[in-house]
């Protein structure tokens, strides 16, 4: 895939991080704002595909990076799982029970595994768009060679 | 109740898009037209007019009039199957450009009877 | 045995799909036992669930409880209905599992397959068992895109083709299901099921009520692909791989479509008299078009996808006319015994018509076509082939002692005790050409002798077990008309249908 000019790489660069930083921001204030874990992984993807539109790469890079990102995604869906599970077992037999201390509401430690679920599916979020970005591009370089 | 009769024109929007385009990504994105509708009309259900947004603050706790958030949380769930189903139907349209070398419907009739 | 055995139904299933992609690249050949026996772990934990106890579970997700008698968590409910459709559901899964450890060693991607197919039994598990409308179509949603990907899933044209097309129709349905629920929550305020069911009585017939009623029909009868909305299960049934032809067409049309229709007919809406006559005039089309559309086909999977239409349209008749005589006040008697004509056909359809795509897919394994005018000759290479192809042919035709024969005489006697004497006709004449065009399977698939037939091998061992497992349980499954083993199985299954207003009392503890 053929990268494009010079002006749009140093800015894609620039912004790149910039919408990073927001979507982080998201998906940690997911307790207290509008948004949490889907919003939020949204906008960390952008940041990615952003990067990858810009700069343009070779599809056999692109291949060994779409296996780590599928990797990501299917251990950060166990890893939430596995919290849900987590009060089912240990204790009081309730699925998604929340056994974290909640503290005073408005503050950023607070509200018990909330904000813990909001960070794994952020990054599953991210992780699936951007296998799916990943996919679609590999399957254009394929089959245009 | 305006706000609602717009919704359903968009829904019919949606609708005549799905039945008479013959392109394979217009008719996804009809398809995507017709869901947006049905999200917005969800969301309007629970409005009351003069309350204030859901959020744990000053507001809530002193007893004002909020709007209900369950809607909401059903348009966000829906937003992201809608994301799925639109990814799934994306690649089954690009495959089927490569193997039938058109994005015409009308053409890609193998299976019959 | 307390009520969190309901969750393990669908944290196992969803937790072996996501831990195989992660495991499977490290291990190959890992993800085709384990998940054999996550299957078959679950089908124990679901047999477990039927001998344990009769009575209704419930289980709050998150532990809330209700507030001043208002219920706010998301409820999973455990009755005699859910606990009979999840034998069927893990019953196939694992035998289409077990066969698809050959079978699919033949496509590419075979890691995605077991991850799919897992995905889709959670989804399943989770319609079954969930108490609450948006749970369900969250459900019904995650089952529904797996069996997208599983139709697509070896990439030719066909295979593309009918994808397309089902997902399109099953998205304008999952659409009007979403309508229709917007809808209800608009009314009641509410999305428990048992909860909308005791705000709802005692309204009398509006024009709201009844278009809700006729939206939810119209989205969950393209999902169980009823009479004028079959147009992609033709298509979409006989492009997919077999295994996972036996699992849409025994269990994803009735668990998204069939069983839903049930539920929210008999124990959520009122019972109302002119639906019930929609219903039952629908299921009456489905099975004399099915049967006449299947006559004509060479294609041997799109005559067993067009029989499947059919035999839908005998449990939704059985279901109908129970609907009509309860909803007109008349013999509760004979409304339970169409119901129960009904349901059991439900199970009986899902045996014999998983057996029969397994056939296909075996008659492919070895030959490499699906056309019938090509295959012929079979009948010396593949004995059990033939064998268990035959039972499911008597099975589908409704001959004693295999089982299609009594659900199909349950629903014949219990439409001439209602005086619908039109369906009792048409049931039978259906049945007729049922006979007929499986007569012309058997024959031109395995004796019709073609001289220059060249040497087959019966098919490998797993894919046999499977074949064989199905079979007997042909035979076997005639047994539940008799009275001692039906309190146990299809009593309370129909229980909870004729005593409509049960399933809320029972779940709000009222």
């Amino acid at each position: 895939m053929q990268g494009m000019s010079v002006i749009v790489k140093k800015i894609a660069q620039l912004m790149s991080g910039l919408i990073f930083v927001y979507g982080v921001y998201i998906i940690t204030h997911g307790h207290l704002t509008p948004g949490g874990g889907f919003a939020g992984g949204a906008l960390v993807a952008g940041a990615f595909i952003l990067l990858i539109l810009a700069n343009g790469s070779e599809y056999i890079k692109l291949k060994r990076q779409e296996e780590g990102s599928s990797v990501v995604e299917s251990t950060a869906v166990l890893l939430v799982l596995v919290l849900a599970t987590t009060g089912l077992v240990a204790g009081s037999l309730v699925f998604f029970n929340n056994f974290l201390p909640t503290g005073i509401p408005g503050r950023l430690i607070s509200a018990g595994v909330i904000p813990l679920y909001n960070i794994f599916i952020g990054m599953e979020v991210a992780a699936a768009l951007i296998t799916i970005f990943l996919a679609l591009v590999i399957y254009k370089e394929e089959i245009s060679k | 109740m305006t706000l609602f009769i717009l919704c359903f024109l968009l829904f019919l929007v949606g609708i005549h898009g799905v039945l008479t385009r013959r392109n394979l990504i217009k008719v996804v994105i009809s398809l995507t037209v017709m869901e947006f509708s049905i999200f917005l009309m969800l969301a309007l259900i629970g409005y009351i007019s003069g309350a204030e947004a859901p959020i744990l603050g000053s507001e809530m706790v002193s007893g004002a009039p909020v709007v209900d958030p369950l809607p909401q949380a059903m348009v966000l769930t829906a937003i992201v199957i809608a994301l799925a189903t639109n990814a799934m139907l994306l690649t089954i349209a690009i495959r089927l450009y490569k193997k039938y070398g058109t994005f015409d419907i009308r053409r890609i009739n193998e299976l019959k009877g | 045995m307390d009520s969190s055995i309901i969750i393990l139904f669908v944290i196992i299933p969803l937790f072996a799909a996501f831990l195989i992609p992660v495991i499977g690249r490290l291990v190959p050949g890992f993800q085709r036992i384990f998940t054999s026996s996550i299957m078959f772990v679950l089908l124990i934990i679901s047999i477990i669930a039927v001998g344990e106890s009769q009575d209704t579970m419930t289980y709050m997700a998150g532990g809330w409880e209700p507030v001043n008698g208002v219920p706010v968590a998301i409820y999973l409910v455990l009755d005699g209905l859910s606990r009979f459709l999840l034998i069927i559901i893990n019953l196939l899964g694992f035998l289409s599992a077990f066969y698809a450890i050959s079978y699919i060693k033949r496509y590419t991607g075979e890691n995605f397959f077991y991850t799919l197919m897992c995905l889709m039994v959670a989804g399943m598990n989770g319609v079954v068992l969930s108490g609450d409308l948006f749970n369900l179509y969250v459900f019904l949603e995650i089952s529904v895109i797996s069996s997208y990907a599983l139709v697509a899933f070896g990439v030719e044209k066909t295979e593309l083709e009918a994808s397309y097309k089902y997902q399109v129709l099953g998205g304008l349905a999952s659409l009007l299901i979403l309508f229709g629920i917007a809808m209800i929550y608009w009314r009641t305020g509410t999305l428990n099921i048992a909860d909308i069911a005791i705000i709802l009585t005692g309204e009398e017939r509006n024009a709201f009520l009844v278009f809700v009623q006729l939206i939810m029909v119209t989205g969950f009868g393209i999902k169980a692909a009823l009479i004028p909305f079959h147009a992609w299960l033709p298509d979409a049934h006989s492009s997919a791989p077999s295994p996972i032809s036996a699992m849409l067409s025994g269990v994803l049309i009735k668990a998204v479509g069939v069983y839903v229709i049930i539920r929210l007919f008999f124990n959520m809406f009122q019972l109302d008299g002119g639906l019930a006559s929609v219903i039952t005039v629908i299921g009456a089309i489905s099975m004399v078009i099915g049967v006449l559309l299947a006559i004509g086909q060479w294609d041997l999977k799109r005559l067993l996808a067009y029989h499947s239409i059919s035999q839908m349209g005998y449990v939704v008749i059985g279901i109908g006319m129970g609907m009509i005589l309860l909803a007109r006040d008349g013999d509760k008697s004979v409304a339970a015994l169409a119901i129960g004509g009904g349901l059991f056909h439900m199970i009986n359809h899902a045996v014999f018509k998983g057996l029969l795509f397994l056939n296909a897919g075996s008659i492919e394994y070895a030959t490499g076509t699906r056309d019938m005018t090509k295959m012929g000759g079979l009948a010396r290479y593949m004995p059990v082939t033939l064998a268990s192809s035959f039972s499911a042919s008597m099975a589908i035709s409704g001959m004693p002692p295999f089982n299609g024969f009594f659900s199909k005489l349950v629903i014949i006697v219990a439409a001439i005790q209602g005086g619908f004497y039109l369906l009792a006709l048409l049931a039978v004449i259906a049945g007729i050409i049922t006979l007929a065009s499986f007569m012309k399977f058997q024959r031109y698939a395995f004796y019709d002798k073609s001289p220059q037939r060249e040497v087959v091998k019966e098919v490998p061992f797993s894919m046999c077990f499977s074949m064989v497992t199905l079979a007997i349980l042909c035979l076997v499954l005639s047994l539940l008309i008799f009275p001692g083993i039906r309190e146990v199985f299809l009593g309370p299954a129909v229980n909870t249908l004729v005593e409509t207003a049960d399933y809320a009392t029972k779940i709000l503890n009222l």
